[in-house]
């Protein structure tokens, strides 16, 4: 059963009427032309208060009585393999409850300093980490590679002696699973191709009017969220399991504990009410989730396994570093004719280092060929990192497309005009360069006198919009007018959470006040993981939905009251009327008082968008400003204006605040982060955060931020994510500016001063 | 190769075995066994022993006075969370780098986790618990709502105490005393240039502008 409708579709107020057939019980999709009181507005996160008051708990707050804490007992070595463990000693010490092996047979490998060896529950966190160094453990200690260079060469130590199959997060990109060759430590290449092959492509950029051709590197960079990785494990019973947890995803989270024990996954609830940031580093249960679980089971007591800085720097995840060949060639008019991108990275003992995308996917090149491959190091695994392989692939990729355009004495965003042909992207052109007053750059490089030289460049954002589908949203009404929505999904500190009760508040006509949200709960019914900017395009249609039913149960309330039928009624302001005539009304209370029964619920599920699983690009664009200080090496960013698009924005006011941190973040890679290694000893130099330097308030640029409308009509509310595309560019806007300001290209992340002291000299 | 070794053994000082460090030898020589504080050593008053049993000291936390027996290593942080359950405080880094243990000691910022409690006696510690008043939210507070100079909030108790303390000593910063005053306190999330916006526009509140 469908029903017709036409809507206004398009970018921004260029719009176009589209008619479409929807399910009859679907809303009418919002189009360009509703005006609405919420949606695309400014509201208020819900959970202002608890987060400015100290009230919002989080994992790390957590208290239970009779609460144990967890300890880790973890690897010094980068390469060993533990032979036995002495538990005795840490057995006697004060407090100490029970400690548990990592793996239960014994003898096995660890393959980075800090892997883990065992875990000690103890009654406060102070015995636990004393307890910790008690444990005796045997190793037999190996041969090791921290490096990418040395791990690459042919007799280098083996970091894996089995077949590595990669296994995908809910942070990944959807479908890249694969099984590839694996010699020595290199697994790969991936291989991708359009028209060309490996032979053929060298010659096709040979023969080209212009070359670029660069080797570009970028380090390891650390997720470093505020709370640390961690849960409490709490067994209600043989079967039942409660765990609260820092997690991007509350359903991964539970059906990793669910397998992991052998339980039903409705066995296992898992609870992320606040949490402090993911970044991509956190999903599922982890080994500290294991670990939580395994000394709660033996103890009978809660565990609280939370890690501590150091042990997140060490195993908690990392964006994995790259090693970029990249050969571009273009026409006279800066028309791209082959691109070839070979690439190396190491994601530790993991895989996914993968930078090609961009490259495949960002300008429409008719010849193409990519290699991808992971080199296994001796170091924590990567995982996935705020939009996996961009940052990484657009540093490259931005900064050959800047050097084509200074070759043929073109406009760098006039090359970029010339490869793409999206409406979206040509529009944000438009608006950034207006913005910027890119108009008036000075178009000679190193064009400054002074020792302080100025510079501004831009680079593209590209990511893709992922769904999933199933997730269901259940909204509550009360006879006492309250209104409820329930969702599992978890709120990392995006806002989704306010976005939720927009959306019920828009579609029943009342004030945001009276709508509460309860979500971040595994019982209240499965949401989107927050990763790959999934979480808004995820949900946001289904609670749409939900809402929209619980619209017609109260019309159905209404009418008798009224004496008309059900589609003559109309909410709006918290009242209810007559469609067409608001001078009789009922108030939404009155209204709900007579549910037959004192309360009703609706369920609406997250289902295909109507064009089913189209591509769709996400674009975005960023222009910077920075200073180069060319005795000292420091480069200060000074401005940066970005205009992106995520389909139809849902709250301004918290979408410009992901927008912030995305560049505040990729001013952050650009410039400072970098995990090191000591390669004699495997330890990482700068595990805490006075060394490992990440962005603060005296790094921070002058932001301007726009985000244009698009109206596709693909499902009820068009919102797609934005979470990953904000941080895309900054270090490709930043390397192009640095150039702009001193003629040199940096090929090398961090930009750190002896970087570009080095490539002034 | 064979090796016996354990990894927290190798990692040489710790911030916390520091600290205990301090805690101790600032106290004096003898350590008493058993005895909860205190002999005073050589006839000086400002000398206090502490046994590793343990301290009762008073803490004075938002004008509410607690008494409580803390072991002389155990940081403010620990103190204000575990005992006092004020949890708000966060640690992020728990040695000074991140600043998300941010209070306020004697009208100071400090970082908490470098604080041993018992080195707080006697001072009046400010949380981020104590700033509503009556049931009214500070300033800073509000502000930090109503332009949305947060996110995933897990710093936001560090950078909300940084601001108030800035406010309680220069009623009319400019941005870059704003940003003087935050430069302790990391978020990961990004969200500086809303807590910028947010401590100039209360400040003006603050002058009723």
């Amino acid at each position: 059963m469908t029903k017709d409708v036409r809507i206004q579709v398009g970018v921004a107020d260029n719009l176009q009427e589209m008619a479409l057939k929807v399910p009859k019980n679907d809303p009418r999709p919002w189009d360009g032309n509703d005006q609405l009181k919420y949606i695309g507005g400014r509201t208020t996160r819900l959970d202002g208060v608890a987060k400015v008051t100290g009230a919002a708990k989080y994992t790390f707050d957590m208290r239970l009585p009779g609460m144990l804490y967890g300890k880790f007992a973890r690897s010094p070595y980068p390469a060993a393999v533990v032979k036995s463990i002495d538990y005795s000693k840490a057995l006697k010490a004060p407090g100490v409850k029970a400690v548990l092996p990592m793996q239960e047979k014994l003898p096995f490998s660890v393959r980075f300093v800090g892997q883990e060896v065992a875990g000690v529950a103890a009654k406060t966190l102070n015995q636990a980490e004393e307890a910790a160094k008690l444990i005796e453990i045997e190793y037999e200690v190996k041969n090791f590679t921290v490096k990418l260079d040395d791990a690459m060469k042919e007799n280098a130590p083996l970091v894996w002696d089995v077949q590595v199959k990669e296994e995908a997060s809910a942070g990944d990109i959807p479908g890249q699973e694969n099984t590839l060759p694996q010699v020595g430590n290199i697994r790969g290449p991936n291989v991708s191709a359009r028209n060309a092959t490996k032979e053929e492509i060298d010659s096709l950029v040979n023969a080209s009017y212009v070359t670029s051709e660069g080797v570009y590197r970028t380090q390891v960079q650390t997720h470093s969220a505020m709370e640390t990785h961690g849960v409490v494990a709490k067994w209600d019973d043989d079967k039942h399991l409660t765990v609260w947890a820092s997690t991007q995803s509350t359903f991964r989270t539970r059906k990793d504990f669910a397998e992991r024990f052998e339980l039903p996954e409705a066995n296992v609830r898992v609870i992320t009410e606040h949490m402090g940031g993911g970044f991509g580093a956190k999903f599922g249960a982890d080994t500290f989730g294991v670990m939580a679980a395994k000394l709660s089971k033996v103890t009978q007591a809660p565990v609280f396994f939370m890690l501590d800085r150091k042990e997140e720097h060490w195993a908690g995840g990392n964006r994995p570093s790259s090693l970029q060949n990249v050969r571009l060639g273009a026409n006279k008019e800066g028309k791209l004719e082959a691109i070839k991108m070979l690439c190396h990275g190491s994601a530790g003992i993991g895989t996914g280092s993968g930078t090609g995308n961009p490259f495949k996917n960002l300008y429409p090149c008719e010849k193409l060929y990519v290699e991808e491959s992971d080199v296994f190091t001796n170091a924590g695994m990567g995982r996935a990192f705020r939009a996996p392989g961009h940052p990484q692939g657009i540093f490259a990729l931005e900064q050959g497309m800047d050097d084509l355009a200074y070759q043929l004495g073109l406009d760098p965003l006039e090359i970029r005009r010339r490869n793409t042909s999206h409406e979206v992207r040509l529009k944000e052109y438009e608006i950034g360069a207006k913005k910027f007053g890119w108009s008036q750059r000075n178009p000679k490089v190193a064009a400054d006198s002074g020792p302080i030289k100025r510079g501004v460049g831009m680079a593209n954002s590209v990511w893709y919009y992922f769904y999933g589908t199933g997730f269901p949203a259940t909204i509550q009404v009360n006879s006492d007018g309250s209104v409820e929505i329930m969702n599992g999904v978890q709120d990392i500190g995006t806002g989704i959470r306010t976005v939720l009760a927009m959306i019920v508040a828009e579609e029943l006509g009342l004030d945001i006040s009276e709508v509460k949200v309860k979500i971040g709960d595994s019982d209240l019914g499965a949401g989107p993981a927050s990763g790959g900017s999934q979480t808004t395009g995820g949900i946001t249609p289904a609670v749409r939905k939900a809402a929209y039913l619980a619209k017609q149960k109260m019309r159905e309330v209404a009418a008798p009251l009224f004496g008309v039928s059900p589609e003559q009624i109309g909410f709006e302001n918290g009242r209810a009327h007559v469609l067409g005539d608001p001078s009789t009304s009922l108030g939404w209370q009155q209204v709900a008082s007579r549910i037959p029964g004192g309360q009703f619920k609706v369920v609406a599920e997250r289902k295909k968008d109507y064009f089913g699983n189209q591509f769709q690009i996400i674009c975005g664009v960023q222009f910077a400003e920075v200073e180069v200080d060319t005795q000292t090496g420091v480069v200060k960013v000074k401005r940066v204006v970005a205009v992106h698009d995520c389909g139809r924005p849902m709250n301004r006011l918290t979408l410009e605040s992901q927008i912030n941190g995305g560049i505040i973040q990729g001013v952050s890679y650009a410039l400072f982060e970098n995990r090191l290694l000591d390669r004699n000893t495997g330890h990482m130099v700068n595990p805490n955060l006075e060394q490992y330097k990440i962005a603060g308030s005296m790094d921070i640029p002058e932001i301007d931020s726009t985000v244009i409308d698009v109206f596709k009509g693909h499902n009820s509310t068009s919102a797609m994510g934005i979470g990953e595309p904000a941080t895309v560019p900054t270090a490709g806007a930043i390397a192009n500016a640095i150039y702009h300001a001193t003629g040199a290209r940096i090929y090398d992340l961090p930009m750190t001063p002896d970087k570009i002291l080095a490539a002034l000299a | 190769m064979t090796k016996k070794n354990q990894l927290t053994k190798e990692s040489g000082l710790s911030r916390r075995s520091f600290l205990k460090g301090v805690g101790l030898t600032s106290a004096g020589l003898a350590v008493t066994s058993g005895g909860e504080i205190f002999a005073e050593a050589s006839g000086d008053a400002s000398v206090k022993i502490i046994s590793p049993g343990g301290a009762t000291i008073t803490l004075e936390v938002n004008g509410k006075k607690h008494q409580l027996k803390v072991e002389p290593r155990e940081t403010l942080v620990e103190v204000l969370r575990d005992r006092l359950h004020l949890t708000g405080t966060k640690i992020g880094c728990d040695r000074g780098a991140c600043g998300a243990c941010t209070v306020i000691v004697d009208g100071k910022n400090v970082t908490s986790c470098l604080m041993l409690a018992i080195d707080a006696e006697g001072k009046s510690i400010e949380t981020i618990e104590g700033l509503e008043k009556e049931g009214e939210l500070h300033p800073v507070q509000k502000s930090f709502i109503e332009y949305d100079a947060l996110q995933c909030g897990f710093c936001t108790p560090g950078m909300i105490m940084s601001s108030k303390n800035l406010l309680d000593h220069n009623p009319s910063p400019n941005l870059a005393d704003v940003k003087h005053a935050v430069r302790g306190n990391l978020c990961r999330c990004g969200t500086y240039p809303k807590v910028f916006q947010a401590v100039l526009a209360a400040s003006k509140q603050n002058k009723g502008e």
